[in-house]
Order: C-alpha cells, then structure tokens, then sequence
C-alpha cells in the first residue's frame, strides 16, 4: 500500500463484558481514500468502525485491547470532545437536530468557540456546498433540518460533520435508510470529500463497496463469535481476485 | 444464502459455449475433408452451419450480457463470464475461419486440385486437437493443461511456412494456377490462425483460473 496513512488499528480486541466482539484486528486507513468495511450481520464492522472516535466509549461494559492511532497517536489518551472534532461521523439515519439549517452545520464549530455569526456564515455556507447541498438550501437556512427530505437530511449530516474540518468522516451504512437517487448522491458526494478528507464507511450493500471505495476490508466472525478481519486490500482486487476463499464465498453472495 | 439458480444459469451458459465450439470443431475438419475430396455441397452445408454457430454465439453473449446486469457477479464469477465472453468470439472466429475454407472450395470448384493436400490436413488435425483440449481445460478449469497446449502451435507454424514455400515453388512451376495456389495459401493461412485463436482461449482458461492475464503467443 502506497497511500499515507491517517489510521490505524493494531492487534485490537474489543469485548462487552466477556464477550470478545472483535478479535486482534490490525489495519491501516490510507490517507485522502475511502476505505469500505463489508461482512455479514453481527461481523463487528460497525463496532470497529466506532472504534476509529471512540464511540465505544458510551456502552457500559466495553474494554479493548491493542490500540487505535490517528496520525500515529493514541486515540484512547485523546481528549474525546477533540478526537471526534478531528473524526467526525456519519449515521445510518440521518439525525438533524431540530433546529434550522444553519443551526444545525453551525453547531460543531460553536461547540468548538467559533461565536462570531458571520465566521459562522461563511462556515456554514462552505460546509453546505462541500456535502453538495447549499444550492438547494441558500434561501432557506432558517427553515428546520427536519423538514429536508431524507437525502437531503442525510446531506446535512455530512455538512455538519466537516463544519468542524475533521480529517477523518465515518459512516455507518449512510445510505442505507435513503432511496437509489438520493444512494447516488452520497455516493457521487463521496468521491469528492475524499480529496480533502479520509473516509471509512460500513456497508451492506457490497455493490455500494465496489463503486465508491479504493480499499475494502472484509470481516466475519469465528467460532466464538467474534469479529475477525480475513481480508483487506484495494477494492478492485477484492471483487475481481479475492485471495481468501470466505470473501469470494460473501462477495458472490453464496453466504452469509 | 445460495445462489442455485445462479449457478445453474452459469453452468449452462458455460454448456452452450462447450456445445458450439463441438459444432466448430467439426465444421474446421469437415472445411479440409471436404476440400481434399472436391465435395461442393459438403461445403455449403458447412456454410449453412456457421450460420446457426453465430446465431448460437450471439445467444450466449446475450446471456452473459443478461447475467451481469441482473446479477452483479464478481471475483470467479466475473471472471468466468468475461472470459466465455471472449472464448465466445474466438469460437465464433474459428467457425468463419472454417467457413472461410468452405468458400475458397467452391470457389476452386470440382475439379482436381493442383496438387493433393498433405500438410494442410496436418495442420488441421492439429489445430482441431488444441481446440479440443483448450475447450476440456477451460471446463475443467484446468490451468496446467491451459499451459502446456500453446507450445503445439509452433508445430502448425512450421508446417505453414513449409506450406507457403511449397505453393511458392509451385507457382513458378504452375503459373497459370496461381489464383488456385494462392487460395490453398489462404486455407492454410486460416488454419494458422485457428492455431492462435486456440492460444487465446488457453490464456483465458489462466485468467479465469488465477485472475493474472498473460500473453502465451
């Protein structure tokens, strides 16, 4: 792999209580490209995902093992509030607060100390068109995230998570709840934040893997249920040359 | 989750393909047969049934073409139906190849030939034996045998070049039969490539095999 890299697990092990959910997984995340977990239902992808800002965290009962690094530091010894300004995230439903529009981007940077309404304008107005949505929003910014469509929503989302100009976006299936109009706008919206930003996604849908991601991991568990990580590597050699013989087993759709 | 259907359509995608090649194979030996036996109507039957092959080829691409917009497949599965996608077209080469023959035969028309078929036959018999083991190997995913066949087409290469001298000396020797010797030049010039569309097959028996591309001519 040529790529910088932006992130990394090495050797990490996640358990809630005694159950070990995700077993000495160690990858990197390449610096401006868009990596891609894919496995079946209860693989730990979307737990090793949270794991990149700690979102964990928040479950009573989660300890780890191994480490997380962000530009080669310790997520785990980071401040939480600034780990997640420099690693934002993206969910599976888009979850506007209920407040306006511009409220909504400019809420990041004001947690952050950004007071002043026109620092915020101008932030608020380059967030909105780097999620490819201020043209459709510039007249309205006082009106409620709410009342956006669920493509849009989601679009918001994106605008409030790169307001604060994190290095890192996540996302947890972020197309997942939209329709396919609205999936090709994320989509195509994706290949464009990757210039400026790093990107890990989970997704389901492995076509939605094959047509925006450059590195794909695929995950599954092991006899005891846990999450293990058989195969990482550029995407366009996952879905045509697989070298492990359970990621073309799931990639061509004959299990899981 | 299985993918049976699937599977099936693959499986007998892949059938087709192995079942028109068979009609290739010996439409190539009945084009030679027929032209050293001056049989015309052997040889538009030949005619007639390249026909049907390319009729049969277009329905496979179809298929394949059906299988990848419906069902995304990927890795060996993509693999596979690109490469009888191409075998395809090779298969559908070698029968005008065949027909290519055919028509040079009645062209020449009934009479005797200006001189009797010897290396040509051979070059044919060879050619028809690749054919036959590359088709085996692609559906038996036999990468070793898909290795070894190509080196056998050096051995048609050598009787091609002794074709053409020969057919060389004979139009000083026989000017007046120079367009009938130059057509039996051209019969062997089909068989040549016949030789080398089976070299393309056996590199894609390797890369649905292994996923690596390689040039074995």
């Amino acid at each position: 792999m040529t790529a910088e890299i932006r992130m990394r697990a090495v050797d990490y092990s996640l358990f809630y209580g005694d159950f070990k959910a995700l077993n000495s997984i160690s990858l990197d995340i390449p610096t401006y490209r868009i990596s891609a977990f894919i496995g079946p239902s209860g693989c730990g992808k979307s737990t090793f995902l949270r794991s990149f800002n700690r979102m964990n965290d928040l479950i009573p009962g989660v300890t780890t093992s191994g480490k997380v690094l962000l530009d080669g530091n310790d997520v785990s010894k980071e401040d939480v509030v600034n780990l997640r300004r420099k690693v934002g995230m993206v969910f599976q439903r888009p979850n506007p607060f209920p407040k306006s529009i511009f409220d909504n981007v400019a809420y990041g940077p004001r947690l952050h100390g950004t007071k002043n309404r026109s620092d915020l304008a101008v932030i608020v107005e380059r967030s909105l068109k780097g999620a490819a949505l201020w043209d459709e929003v510039k007249d309205d910014l006082g009106k409620s995230g709410m009342s956006l469509s669920g493509g849009q929503q989601q679009r918001l989302c994106i605008a409030r998570a790169i307001a604060v100009e994190p290095e890192v976006i996540l996302m947890d299936e972020p197309a997942s709840a939209l329709d396919p109009v609205a999936t090709l706008k994320i989509e195509e919206l994706m290949n464009v934040l990757k210039k400026n930003y790093t990107i890990a996604i989970v997704t389901h849908n492995m076509q939605q893997a094959a047509r925006v991601s450059d590195y794909t991991a695929f995950l599954l568990t092991d006899e005891n249920r846990a999450g293990n990580l058989i195969e990482f590597g550029p995407t366009k050699q996952i879905f045509t040359t697989p070298s492990d013989s359970r990621t073309e087993d799931y990639i061509s759709g004959r299990f899981g | 989750m299985t993918r049976e259907s699937f599977d099936r359509e693959l499986q007998d995608v892949k059938r087709k393909l192995f079942q028109v090649t068979g009609e290739v194979r010996k439409n190539l030996t009945a084009s030679v047969k027929y032209l050293d036996n001056r049989d015309m109507q052997g040889a538009s039957m030949i005619i007639e049934s390249d026909e049907m092959v390319n009729l049969k080829c277009l329905e496979i691409e179809e298929r394949c073409l059906n299988i990848i917009a419906t069902q995304q497949p990927v890795a060996t599965d993509l693999r596979l139906l690109f490469s009888i996608l191409q075998i395809t077209t090779e298969v559908e080469r070698i029968g005008d190849y065949a027909k290519g023959i055919a028509r040079i035969s009645q062209k020449i028309g009934p009479g005797k030939l200006v001189k009797p078929l010897v290396d040509i036959p051979r070059m044919e018999e060879i050619a028809g034996l690749m054919l036959d083991d590359a088709i085996r190997a692609f559906t038996e995913d036999d990468e070793q045998a898909a290795r070894k066949i190509p080196a056998r087409d050096m051995q048609i290469d050598v009787l091609y070049n002794q074709v053409h001298r020969v057919l060389l000396t004979f139009t000083m020797e026989k000017p007046t039969n120079i367009e009938e010797i130059m057509m039996l030049d051209w019969v062997a010039h089909n068989i040549e490539r016949v030789g080398a569309r089976v070299v393309n097959i056996c590199e894609r028996v390797i890369f649905t095999v292994t996923g690596v591309s390689v040039d074995l001519n």
